[in-house]
Protein backbone atom coordinates (compact mmCIF):
# COMPACT_ATOMS: atom_id res chain seq x y z
CA UNK A 1 0.00 0.00 0.00
CA UNK A 2 0.88 3.80 0.47
CA UNK A 3 2.91 5.26 3.23
CA UNK A 4 0.32 6.46 5.05
CA UNK A 5 -0.37 3.24 6.72
CA UNK A 6 2.90 2.42 7.86
CA UNK A 7 4.54 3.67 11.10
CA UNK A 8 7.96 4.86 11.05
CA UNK A 9 9.84 4.43 14.59
CA UNK A 10 12.46 6.84 14.10
CA UNK A 11 13.83 9.46 10.83
CA UNK A 12 12.52 10.67 8.81
CA UNK A 13 13.93 9.25 5.47
CA UNK A 14 12.18 7.11 3.39
CA UNK A 15 13.64 4.73 0.96
CA UNK A 16 11.08 3.75 -1.86
CA UNK A 17 11.92 3.26 -5.95
CA UNK A 18 11.10 6.36 -8.24
CA UNK A 19 8.43 4.67 -9.66
CA UNK A 20 6.47 3.95 -7.05
CA UNK A 21 6.97 6.98 -5.95
CA UNK A 22 5.75 8.70 -9.09
CA UNK A 23 2.87 6.39 -9.54
CA UNK A 24 1.63 6.61 -5.99
CA UNK A 25 2.08 10.00 -6.22
CA UNK A 26 -0.32 10.34 -9.83
CA UNK A 27 -2.63 7.95 -8.63
CA UNK A 28 -3.20 9.72 -5.25
CA UNK A 29 -4.18 13.34 -6.98
CA UNK A 30 -6.03 12.65 -9.72
CA UNK A 31 -7.65 15.49 -10.89
CA UNK A 32 -10.30 14.97 -13.10
CA UNK A 33 -11.60 17.52 -15.86
CA UNK A 34 -14.61 19.62 -14.51
CA UNK A 35 -17.07 18.02 -17.55
CA UNK A 36 -20.16 16.25 -18.07
CA UNK A 37 -22.31 15.16 -20.38
CA UNK A 38 -25.58 13.38 -19.56
CA UNK A 39 -27.66 11.45 -16.92
CA UNK A 40 -24.09 9.88 -15.65
CA UNK A 41 -22.83 13.71 -15.06
CA UNK A 42 -25.45 13.79 -12.34
CA UNK A 43 -24.24 10.80 -10.57
CA UNK A 44 -20.48 11.83 -11.36
CA UNK A 45 -21.37 15.02 -9.30
CA UNK A 46 -23.29 12.81 -6.76
CA UNK A 47 -20.26 11.24 -6.19
CA UNK A 48 -18.12 14.33 -6.31
CA UNK A 49 -20.42 15.58 -3.57
CA UNK A 50 -20.24 15.03 0.35
CA UNK A 51 -22.08 11.80 0.18
CA UNK A 52 -19.59 9.64 -2.05
CA UNK A 53 -16.92 12.25 -1.74
CA UNK A 54 -14.81 11.69 -4.45
CA UNK A 55 -12.34 14.28 -2.96
CA UNK A 56 -11.22 11.29 -0.68
CA UNK A 57 -9.22 9.60 -3.49
CA UNK A 58 -7.70 13.06 -4.57
CA UNK A 59 -9.86 13.37 -7.32
CA UNK A 60 -11.31 17.15 -7.70
CA UNK A 61 -12.76 18.77 -11.04
CA UNK A 62 -10.72 21.33 -12.79
CA UNK A 63 -12.36 23.62 -14.89
CA UNK A 64 -9.55 23.93 -17.30
CA UNK A 65 -7.98 21.01 -19.30
CA UNK A 66 -4.21 22.06 -18.81
CA UNK A 67 -4.45 20.87 -15.54
CA UNK A 68 -6.57 17.91 -15.54
CA UNK A 69 -5.48 14.39 -14.73
CA UNK A 70 -8.10 12.92 -16.04
CA UNK A 71 -11.83 12.92 -18.51
CA UNK A 72 -14.16 11.17 -17.09
CA UNK A 73 -16.68 10.37 -20.62
CA UNK A 74 -19.79 10.62 -17.94
CA UNK A 75 -23.01 10.33 -20.92
CA UNK A 76 -24.43 10.21 -24.46
CA UNK A 77 -21.43 11.04 -26.93
CA UNK A 78 -22.32 12.94 -30.16
CA UNK A 79 -21.34 13.18 -33.33
CA UNK A 80 -21.14 16.48 -32.63
CA UNK A 81 -19.33 16.43 -29.04
CA UNK A 82 -16.81 13.89 -29.98
CA UNK A 83 -15.28 16.50 -31.95
CA UNK A 84 -15.01 18.46 -28.84
CA UNK A 85 -13.45 16.14 -26.53
CA UNK A 86 -10.91 15.24 -28.82
CA UNK A 87 -9.66 18.54 -28.62
CA UNK A 88 -10.11 18.60 -25.00
CA UNK A 89 -8.62 15.54 -24.77
CA UNK A 90 -5.16 16.52 -26.69
CA UNK A 91 -5.00 19.43 -24.54
CA UNK A 92 -4.59 17.62 -21.14
CA UNK A 93 -0.91 17.34 -20.51
CA UNK A 94 0.16 13.88 -20.37
CA UNK A 95 0.01 11.52 -18.28
CA UNK A 96 -3.37 11.41 -18.88
CA UNK A 97 -6.12 8.92 -18.04
CA UNK A 98 -9.88 8.50 -19.53
CA UNK A 99 -12.65 7.10 -17.48
CA UNK A 100 -15.73 5.85 -19.68
CA UNK A 101 -18.81 5.91 -17.65
CA UNK A 102 -22.30 4.10 -18.67
CA UNK A 103 -23.19 2.28 -21.48
CA UNK A 104 -23.59 5.38 -23.82
CA UNK A 105 -19.85 6.40 -23.52
CA UNK A 106 -18.86 2.36 -23.59
CA UNK A 107 -20.94 1.39 -26.98
CA UNK A 108 -23.92 4.30 -27.59
CA UNK A 109 -26.25 2.63 -25.08
CA UNK A 110 -30.10 2.61 -26.05
CA UNK A 111 -28.91 4.62 -29.19
CA UNK A 112 -26.82 1.87 -30.69
CA UNK A 113 -28.87 1.17 -33.64
CA UNK A 114 -30.97 4.31 -34.69
CA UNK A 115 -28.94 6.61 -33.12
CA UNK A 116 -27.60 8.39 -36.66
CA UNK A 117 -26.20 11.30 -34.36
CA UNK A 118 -24.28 8.88 -31.31
CA UNK A 119 -20.89 8.26 -31.73
CA UNK A 120 -21.46 4.31 -30.27
CA UNK A 121 -18.21 4.00 -28.00
CA UNK A 122 -15.34 6.79 -27.13
CA UNK A 123 -12.84 4.48 -27.41
CA UNK A 124 -13.65 4.90 -31.26
CA UNK A 125 -12.15 8.83 -30.80
CA UNK A 126 -9.94 8.54 -27.73
CA UNK A 127 -8.19 5.32 -25.86
CA UNK A 128 -10.14 4.50 -22.79
CA UNK A 129 -8.47 2.93 -19.43
CA UNK A 130 -11.46 2.15 -17.36
CA UNK A 131 -14.91 1.14 -18.45
CA UNK A 132 -17.74 1.45 -16.14
CA UNK A 133 -20.99 -0.64 -17.31
CA UNK A 134 -24.19 1.30 -15.94
CA UNK A 135 -27.16 3.26 -17.35
CA UNK A 136 -26.19 4.91 -15.58
CA UNK A 137 -23.57 3.29 -12.70
CA UNK A 138 -23.85 4.01 -9.28
CA UNK A 139 -21.87 6.13 -7.38
CA UNK A 140 -20.32 3.00 -6.13
CA UNK A 141 -19.44 1.85 -9.36
CA UNK A 142 -18.04 5.12 -10.43
CA UNK A 143 -15.93 4.66 -6.92
CA UNK A 144 -15.09 0.98 -8.40
CA UNK A 145 -13.82 2.10 -11.81
CA UNK A 146 -11.49 5.00 -10.13
CA UNK A 147 -9.86 2.40 -7.74
CA UNK A 148 -9.18 0.06 -10.78
CA UNK A 149 -7.63 2.74 -12.59
CA UNK A 150 -5.13 3.57 -9.41
CA UNK A 151 -4.67 0.19 -9.45
CA UNK A 152 -3.34 0.51 -13.15
CA UNK A 153 -1.44 3.62 -12.18
CA UNK A 154 0.31 1.59 -9.23
CA UNK A 155 1.54 -0.82 -11.73
CA UNK A 156 2.88 1.35 -14.37
CA UNK A 157 6.37 1.22 -15.29
CA UNK A 158 8.99 4.25 -16.48
CA UNK A 159 10.90 1.79 -18.35
CA UNK A 160 9.93 0.40 -21.43
CA UNK A 161 9.48 -3.43 -20.69
CA UNK A 162 10.29 -5.98 -23.40
CA UNK B 1 -63.68 30.96 -28.66
CA UNK B 2 -64.41 27.60 -30.11
CA UNK B 3 -62.52 25.71 -33.10
CA UNK B 4 -65.14 26.34 -35.37
CA UNK B 5 -66.15 29.93 -34.25
CA UNK B 6 -62.17 30.77 -35.26
CA UNK B 7 -62.66 29.07 -38.54
CA UNK B 8 -65.77 30.72 -39.65
CA UNK B 9 -64.03 34.25 -38.49
CA UNK B 10 -61.03 33.21 -40.30
CA UNK B 11 -63.46 32.54 -43.28
CA UNK B 12 -65.01 35.59 -43.06
CA UNK B 13 -61.79 37.80 -43.12
CA UNK B 14 -59.93 35.30 -46.34
CA UNK B 15 -63.30 34.49 -48.51
CA UNK B 16 -60.90 33.63 -51.09
CA UNK B 17 -58.25 31.09 -49.83
CA UNK B 18 -58.53 27.93 -48.91
CA UNK B 19 -59.65 26.79 -45.08
CA UNK B 20 -59.94 23.42 -44.48
CA UNK B 21 -60.70 22.08 -40.88
CA UNK B 22 -59.56 18.54 -40.36
CA UNK B 23 -61.17 16.94 -37.67
CA UNK B 24 -61.04 13.02 -38.65
CA UNK B 25 -57.86 12.31 -36.81
CA UNK B 26 -58.41 11.39 -32.68
CA UNK B 27 -56.68 14.57 -31.90
CA UNK B 28 -57.86 18.56 -31.55
CA UNK B 29 -59.28 19.92 -35.15
CA UNK B 30 -56.98 21.43 -36.87
CA UNK B 31 -57.22 24.14 -39.54
CA UNK B 32 -55.13 23.28 -43.15
CA UNK B 33 -54.34 26.50 -44.92
CA UNK B 34 -51.92 27.24 -47.94
CA UNK B 35 -48.38 28.02 -47.11
CA UNK B 36 -48.47 30.91 -49.49
CA UNK B 37 -51.15 32.95 -47.31
CA UNK B 38 -49.47 31.70 -44.07
CA UNK B 39 -48.61 35.19 -42.93
CA UNK B 40 -51.18 37.16 -43.70
CA UNK B 41 -53.46 34.40 -41.49
CA UNK B 42 -50.93 34.43 -38.92
CA UNK B 43 -50.94 37.85 -37.92
CA UNK B 44 -54.49 38.18 -38.39
CA UNK B 45 -54.88 35.49 -35.62
CA UNK B 46 -51.97 37.38 -34.04
CA UNK B 47 -53.37 41.18 -33.91
CA UNK B 48 -57.11 40.53 -34.33
CA UNK B 49 -59.12 41.83 -30.91
CA UNK B 50 -61.05 38.48 -30.20
CA UNK B 51 -58.47 36.27 -31.48
CA UNK B 52 -55.27 37.37 -29.80
CA UNK B 53 -53.05 34.12 -30.19
CA UNK B 54 -50.02 35.55 -28.84
CA UNK B 55 -48.57 32.48 -28.14
CA UNK B 56 -47.09 30.23 -30.30
CA UNK B 57 -46.59 27.16 -28.32
CA UNK B 58 -45.09 24.55 -30.62
CA UNK B 59 -43.91 24.49 -34.14
CA UNK B 60 -42.79 20.74 -35.15
CA UNK B 61 -41.94 19.49 -39.01
CA UNK B 62 -43.35 16.07 -40.50
CA UNK B 63 -42.61 13.92 -43.20
CA UNK B 64 -46.20 12.89 -44.61
CA UNK B 65 -44.63 10.10 -46.36
CA UNK B 66 -47.52 9.50 -48.46
CA UNK B 67 -46.15 9.40 -51.93
CA UNK B 68 -48.38 7.48 -54.49
CA UNK B 69 -47.24 5.06 -57.29
CA UNK B 70 -47.93 7.01 -60.64
CA UNK B 71 -47.26 5.42 -64.44
CA UNK B 72 -45.67 7.76 -66.70
CA UNK B 73 -46.03 7.84 -70.83
CA UNK B 74 -43.84 4.96 -70.93
CA UNK B 75 -45.24 2.97 -68.10
CA UNK B 76 -42.41 3.81 -65.67
CA UNK B 77 -43.67 3.49 -62.05
CA UNK B 78 -43.18 6.85 -60.41
CA UNK B 79 -43.34 7.94 -56.70
CA UNK B 80 -45.32 11.15 -56.57
CA UNK B 81 -47.04 13.47 -54.40
CA UNK B 82 -45.24 13.33 -51.34
CA UNK B 83 -45.50 16.46 -48.78
CA UNK B 84 -43.93 17.64 -45.77
CA UNK B 85 -46.17 19.29 -43.49
CA UNK B 86 -45.33 22.28 -40.82
CA UNK B 87 -47.86 22.03 -37.59
CA UNK B 88 -48.41 25.33 -35.66
CA UNK B 89 -49.73 25.27 -32.02
CA UNK B 90 -51.06 28.72 -30.95
CA UNK B 91 -52.55 29.46 -27.49
CA UNK B 92 -53.77 32.62 -26.24
CA UNK B 93 -52.58 33.84 -23.09
CA UNK B 94 -55.43 36.73 -22.37
CA UNK B 95 -58.58 34.83 -24.14
CA UNK B 96 -57.47 31.13 -23.03
CA UNK B 97 -58.23 29.35 -26.41
CA UNK B 98 -56.33 27.17 -29.05
CA UNK B 99 -55.58 26.63 -32.12
CA UNK B 100 -53.52 23.89 -34.55
CA UNK B 101 -52.88 25.08 -38.17
CA UNK B 102 -51.45 22.91 -40.68
CA UNK B 103 -49.50 23.38 -43.97
CA UNK B 104 -48.14 21.07 -46.27
CA UNK B 105 -45.60 21.73 -49.21
CA UNK B 106 -44.28 19.17 -51.97
CA UNK B 107 -41.27 17.72 -51.10
CA UNK B 108 -39.67 18.75 -54.42
CA UNK B 109 -39.67 22.40 -53.03
CA UNK B 110 -40.12 22.38 -49.53
CA UNK B 111 -40.50 25.85 -49.31
CA UNK B 112 -42.94 27.58 -46.10
CA UNK B 113 -43.01 31.55 -44.94
CA UNK B 114 -41.51 32.32 -41.78
CA UNK B 115 -43.64 33.34 -38.95
CA UNK B 116 -40.35 34.38 -36.81
CA UNK B 117 -41.48 37.76 -37.30
CA UNK B 118 -44.47 37.16 -35.92
CA UNK B 119 -43.55 35.24 -32.95
CA UNK B 120 -39.81 35.39 -32.18
CA UNK B 121 -39.82 32.27 -30.46
CA UNK B 122 -40.28 30.47 -34.18
CA UNK B 123 -36.53 31.23 -34.78
CA UNK B 124 -34.79 28.28 -33.65
CA UNK B 125 -38.35 25.88 -34.26
CA UNK B 126 -37.96 26.91 -37.43
CA UNK B 127 -34.52 26.00 -37.58
CA UNK B 128 -35.28 22.58 -35.92
CA UNK B 129 -37.67 21.71 -38.85
CA UNK B 130 -34.95 22.80 -41.28
CA UNK B 131 -32.07 20.56 -39.86
CA UNK B 132 -34.41 17.39 -39.34
CA UNK B 133 -36.75 18.21 -42.45
CA UNK B 134 -35.60 20.43 -44.37
CA UNK B 135 -38.02 22.80 -44.95
CA UNK B 136 -37.04 26.14 -46.35
CA UNK B 137 -38.19 28.74 -44.43
CA UNK B 138 -38.74 31.99 -46.32
CA UNK B 139 -37.49 35.38 -44.78
CA UNK B 140 -35.96 33.45 -41.78
CA UNK B 141 -33.38 36.04 -40.18
CA UNK B 142 -30.61 32.54 -39.65
CA UNK B 143 -31.62 29.64 -41.22
CA UNK B 144 -29.17 27.38 -40.28
CA UNK B 145 -29.12 23.62 -38.56
CA UNK B 146 -29.09 23.97 -35.23
CA UNK B 147 -29.01 20.22 -33.60
CA UNK B 148 -26.45 18.50 -36.45
CA UNK B 149 -23.16 19.90 -36.57
CA UNK B 150 -22.66 22.85 -39.22
CA UNK B 151 -20.71 20.77 -41.20
CA UNK B 152 -23.34 17.09 -41.67
CA UNK B 153 -23.69 16.31 -45.28
CA UNK B 154 -25.78 19.67 -47.24
CA UNK B 155 -29.12 17.87 -48.12
CA UNK B 156 -29.17 15.05 -45.62
CA UNK B 157 -31.84 15.36 -42.90
CA UNK B 158 -32.08 12.80 -40.50
CA UNK B 159 -35.87 12.31 -39.84
CA UNK B 160 -37.00 12.36 -43.22
CA UNK B 161 -38.72 8.41 -43.91
CA UNK B 162 -36.12 7.95 -46.78
CA UNK B 163 -32.83 8.99 -44.25
CA UNK B 164 -29.88 6.52 -44.35
CA UNK B 165 -27.24 7.06 -41.67
CA UNK B 166 -24.03 7.91 -43.78
CA UNK B 167 -20.87 5.35 -42.99
CA UNK B 168 -18.81 8.18 -41.35
CA UNK B 169 -18.87 11.74 -39.97
CA UNK B 170 -15.07 13.47 -40.24
CA UNK B 171 -13.39 10.17 -40.18
CA UNK B 172 -15.89 8.69 -37.31
CA UNK B 173 -17.84 5.54 -38.22
CA UNK B 174 -21.35 5.93 -37.18
CA UNK B 175 -22.99 2.67 -37.34
CA UNK B 176 -22.62 0.49 -34.08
Amino acid sequence: MGFLDTEFSDSNIVITKSEDLLNWARLSSLWQLSFGLACCAIEMMATSASHYDFDRFGVIPRPSPRQADVILISGTVTLKMATRIKRLYEQMPDPKYIISMGSCANCGGPYWEHGYHVLKGIDRVIPVDVYVPGCPPRPEALLEGLLKLQEKIRNERLRKTA
Amino acid sequence: MSVEEIIQKLKDKFPHSEIIIDNELPVEPFVVINALELPQICKFLRDDESLLFDTLMNLSGVDDNNATKVKDEEGNEKLEGRTLSVYYHLHSMKLDHKLALKVSVPIEKPEVESVESIWKCADWHEREAFDMYGIIFLNHPNLIRILMPYDWEEGSYPLRKDFETPEFYNGMKIPY
